[in-house]
């Protein structure tokens, strides 16, 4: 897994245009903003949810709906976002820094924005609230898949594309056979990390407070919403068992069929530690109809289309690289004066904001770096020793790394009220809460990849290490903190972005009826939220996002790129 | 294939199936100076011949196959397939890779469908047209295995069917064989010239991208050599000899003695051309010049280079870089396609390693003007220290960006080696180990 998300770590170089898309992105969001806000007073009523165990499997199947529209959509936006910014050079220079940017935004911040942007289009509808929903997943879902699919596409070996262009095939052909395959293994590993942060933040999406107002979706995210902030542990319970019933039932009959089966899109002959099969693709593979199937209808269908395309579509025949048509300039112009637009109404927004805001903002914001900063160094306190000690162990480390999977996609949030009641009690307070439960989740990412690492350090060297008696400390920093290097980076950026998602749930708590918080960015960016102050929440949600991408800029992206010069096996 | 039988038996002047008329290729570096890659080259490639371009790596010469299948505009100038000129992929040419270019995640089957897939034969045509390449080629009983279960001859013969399967006229083929271990690619060798030979392909001319010698003048009507910096043709050689050629004939050595000889004498003018202050160095890493000093030294300081691949079963690509760096320090000399020892070269070979490193150091810097910069400049710097990337940027200007990696490469290998500078890997910079008072 760690050589994909390790691609997706070879961030650009940082520059100035950086800071002008972070503004374009946050103002254009913003300025549908006040559209809305007039919007919310004439909605109705929240579903009520019944916490009764019969419910669930109604609410999962609706939960379960919810995440394939936002996926379908998310692979659909990230199919022809990737593909555009691979293709065309003006394009590219355009989207990639975009995509940058909205990747290292904590998908939360983007939730007032979604929310008020649906209420302003639908108003008065649960249609609104829905689809605000399914945009909600889709914007934690969008950006890994689309930056996995241009780097799969920029890392297609010249000798194939060479290949393809001699035997002149279509466009379509050229996708089919060469671009869809080349990009399969990273679509499908960046996939299950997309449905583990949609499932993750499952509650947030599906019951949100805004303006004084709640607004519930009927579905397992809510239930457990419901069921925390009544302090209800048994509900809590049941959701909890219910979702991960379904999370390993995704994982059986989905993402591991599909992880074995992409593994014969592999390019290079490179192993990696990936569950060596799977009983329910046996099954399917093993199936007469289904072969039936695949001979008399879909072969035939597949065929149908590549004529279809072959008469229709566009060919490639040229030998230069297309020049950025008139068009796409004039779009491209359009699009620079909208978000010029959009930037003087961030400016009029931020300018509302007053100077005790912004001390407060700075505070906030120098507290969550340091809660992070901290929930990351005990992460790895005692991830790497374990991961280590497991990954070592080939035969424990197949059976703990999918545990692992499953513990990343439960939603820390519904462990919240546990977590509260003990240590409000052993009198810690939510200073201390918020750290562990941004732990809760950000850990396991770290654990992941370190456990992945110590599976792939090399034989030999371990053997060697044991001859030359190596021992200790003297042990660990030549062979083991070295060979899992460049996956504890991996671990750690996605586990940063973790936390600082976390922390806007963590920091500002509402349980039993209670509203608990602290101060920190993020109980900034939910208070904004919650009581309307839409100035102030555009600047916290600002002030994150530009936190997040200094930091991705400046000490993750060296520290991949160590990974990637210096420690790469 | 019945046509060329006739055009043959009848005289008439062969058609000119592929026209190179004053092919340049040129590129501009981000410095704004241009690094041209071919310099108006010219060729007529005719019905029934298989041409073999040869030269030494940095000649351009897949650059120009690339330029004959359309995959790559030339700058200025163009090329013709039977009149019509080429825009885009060539539509008479397919194109055998180095690295076969097979998708790994499809079956020999559909490995060789494609091409036709892409014209839009019907299934069942298509079935027929597979199976009959698959036959032809050696490969029937592995329709449905994938290129990673299959050795590299097999392969690339999945390769050669997958070109041969859309009978073009000209089959273009870049180093199809300096992938394989020696055996392996003489028997697809000889099946490819079995093929062509009894008119078994529908194929009316070929050309082959080679740096075998051996292998161009074994398969080839005519031999055209390239040279490099600047990348033109150097001259063509005819070997007028029936098929099969005996590798083992007087002509036959003769002819492999004109081409080594040609390159010999290239290299020549070369060297006696005023030094450049940027000279492109041989890809040819230190341990490969001592050995190839050594082996002249044992062979009583002269060999025939040509018996000298034989013997170390080595293609002449590996040995070529060699014989040049050698030539470039002073430790031998060529004499019509031989190597003799100078005494330089003597005096390398029979020194201690200790000695070896003073020599090198020695014939280093009084032959290679960038090394004699680099540690010029690393003296008058006080802390004798400088980034790499100061040096890039200037080797930038002279060739592409992949070329003067390569040439800091070998510049900091010659350098360690000599101990007159080394090199810095975590900072990225060049340093005087021992910096003269």
């Amino acid at each position: 897994m760690w050589p994909v998300v390790l691609r997706l770590l070879r961030l650009p170089r940082p520059r100035a245009a950086d800071v002008f898309v972070l503004a374009a992105v946050g103002a254009t969001l913003y300025v549908l903003l006040g559209a809305a806000t007039s919007e919310l007073r004439r909605l109705g009523p929240s579903v009520s949810i019944d916490l009764h165990p019969r419910a669930l499997p109604g609410y999962a199947a609706m939960s379960l709906a919810r995440m394939i529209m936002a996926y379908v959509l998310s692979l659909g936006v990230a199919l022809v976002g990737g593909y555009a910014a691979a293709r065309n050079p003006l394009l590219e220079r355009i989207l990639v820094p975009v995509l940058d940017v909205l990747q290292s935004i904590p998908i939360l911040s983007f939730l007032p924005v979604v929310l008020l942007t649906m209420i302003a289009l639908f108003p008065r509808q649960t249609l609104g609230l829905e689809l605000a929903s399914i945009l909600l997943i889709f914007t934690g879902m969008v950006w890994n898949l689309a930056f996995s699919f241009y780097h799969s596409l920029l890392a297609i070996p010249e000798d194939l594309l060479e290949a393809v262009r001699m035997m002149r095939l279509s466009w379509w052909q050229r996708f089919t056979t060469l671009e869809l395959p080349a990009a399969a293994i990273g679509l499908v590993w960046n996939s299950m990390m997309s449905w583990a942060g949609g499932w993750f933040f499952l509650m947030a999406e599906e019951s949100f407070t805004l303006v004084n107002r709640s607004f519930t979706l009927p579905g397992l995210g809510s239930y457990l919403a419901t069921a925390s902030s009544r302090g209800d542990l048994r509900s809590v319970g049941y959701g909890l068992a219910a979702l991960v019933g379904l999370i390993v039932l995704l994982d059986q009959l989905v993402w591991r069929p599909l992880v074995v089966w992409s593994r014969k899109f592999k390019i290079e002959l490179t192993e990696q530690p990936v569950p060596q099969s799977s009983w329910f693709l046996d099954l399917l593979q093993g199936s007469r109809v289904l072969g039936w199937l695949h001979r008399h209808l879909w072969t035939p269908i597949c065929e149908w289309i590549d004529r279809m395309m072959l008469s229709i579509g566009p060919k490639e025949l040229k030998s230069t690289p297309t020049r950025p048509t008139t068009a796409l300039a004039a779009v491209t112009a359009g699009a620079g004066v909208l978000i010029a637009l959009g930037m003087v109404e961030l400016g009029r927004i931020l300018s509302r904001v007053p100077p005790p805001q912004w001390r407060q903002i700075a505070a906030g914001a120098a507290a969550t770096t340091l809660r992070v900063g901290t929930s990351l160094l005990i992460a790895a306190a005692w991830t790497v020793p374990t991961g280590v000690a497991v990954g070592l162990r080939p035969s424990l480390a197949r059976t703990v790394q999918p545990l692992v999977q499953i513990a990343a996609s439960i939603p820390a949030t519904a462990l919240f009220p546990v977590v509260l009641l003990v240590l409000i009690r052993l009198g810690g307070g939510l200073e201390v809460a918020s750290i562990v439960l941004m732990l809760l989740g950000s850990q396991w990412y770290v654990l992941f990849n370190t456990v992945a690492g110590a599976v792939g350090i090399p034989q030999d060297l371990r053997e060697a290490s044991a001859l030359l008696r190596l021992r200790g400390w003297l042990w660990w920093r030549t062979l083991a903190l070295p060979a899992i290097f460049p996956h504890l980076v991996t671990g750690g950026l996605t586990a940063q972005g973790g936390a600082w998602n976390a922390s806007i749930v963590s920091e500002y708590v509402t349980f039993g009826g209670r509203t608990l918080r602290t101060l920190g960015l993020g109980a900034l960016i939910s208070s904004a939220a919650a009581e309307g102050d839409m100035p102030l929440l555009a600047a916290s949600t600002v002030a994150m996002a530009g936190i997040v991408v200094v930091l991705n800029r400046t000490i993750w992206r060296r520290l991949a790129r160590l990974a990637e010069e210096r420690y790469h096996l | 294939m019945q046509e060329r039988a006739e055009i043959q038996s009848v005289w008439t002047p062969p058609t000119v199936l592929l026209e190179a008329r004053e092919v340049t290729v040129a590129f501009a570096r981000p410095t704004g100076a241009r690094v041209v890659v071919l310099d108006r080259i010219s060729l007529d490639l005719r019905a029934s011949e298989i041409v073999a371009l040869v030269g030494p790596s940095g000649s351009g010469k897949s650059t120009f196959l690339r330029v004959l299948a359309g995959l790559l505009a030339p700058t200025e100038g163009q090329v013709c397939y039977r009149g019509q000129p080429v825009r885009g992929p060539n539509p008479g040419a397919a194109m055998v890779f180095q690295t076969f270019a097979l998708f790994p995640w499809l079956t020999v089957f559909q490995n060789v469908e494609l091409g036709l897939r892409a014209r839009g034969v019907p299934s069942e045509e298509r079935r027929e047209r597979v199976l009959a390449a698959i036959d032809l080629i050696g490969l029937d009983g592995f329709e449905s295995a994938y290129p990673r279960e299959l050795s590299g001859g097999m392969r690339q013969r999945v390769a050669f069917a997958r070109a041969l399967v859309t009978e073009p006229d000209v089959l273009l083929m870049d180093e199809p064989f300096s992938a394989l271990d020696a055996l392996t690619a003489e028997n697809l060798r000889t099946d490819l010239l079995e093929l062509w030979l009894d008119r078994r392909i529908p194929t009316r001319a070929m050309v082959i991208v080679t740096h075998n010698i051996e292998e161009a003048v074994f398969l080839s009507d005519r031999v055209i050599v390239f040279s490099t910096t600047p990348a033109r043709i150097l001259g063509e050689v005819r070997p007028e000899m029936p098929h099969w050629r005996d590798r083992d004939a007087p002509e036959f050595h003769r002819i492999m003695d004109q081409i080594y000889g040609m390159l010999a004498g290239e290299r020549q003018r070369r060297l006696s051309q005023p030094r450049p202050l940027i000279q492109r160095l041989p890809q040819a890493p230190v341990g490969l010049i001592t050995g190839l000093v050594e082996l002249v030294h044992d062979a009583d300081g002269r060999v025939d280079l040509r018996e000298l691949a034989d013997e170390l079963q080595l293609d002449a690509s590996d040995l070529l870089p060699a014989v040049e760096a050698a030539e470039l320090l002073g430790f031998v000399a060529s004499e019509d396609g031989d190597l003799l020892l100078t005494a330089e070269g003597r005096a390398f070979a029979e020194a201690s390693v200790l000695q070896k490193k003073e020599l090198f150091r020695k014939a280093l810097l009084d032959q290679v003007v960038t090394a004699r910069e680099i540690v010029q400049a690393l003296e008058h710097r006080k802390p004798h220290r400088m980034p790499i990337d100061d040096f890039l940027d200037l080797l930038d200007r002279h060739f592409s960006a992949e070329e003067a990696r390569r040439q800091l490469a070998i510049l900091i290998d010659w350098g360690r080696y000599a101990e007159a500078f080394a090199y810095d890997e975590r900072s990225g910079e060049l340093y005087l180990e021992s910096p003269s008072p």
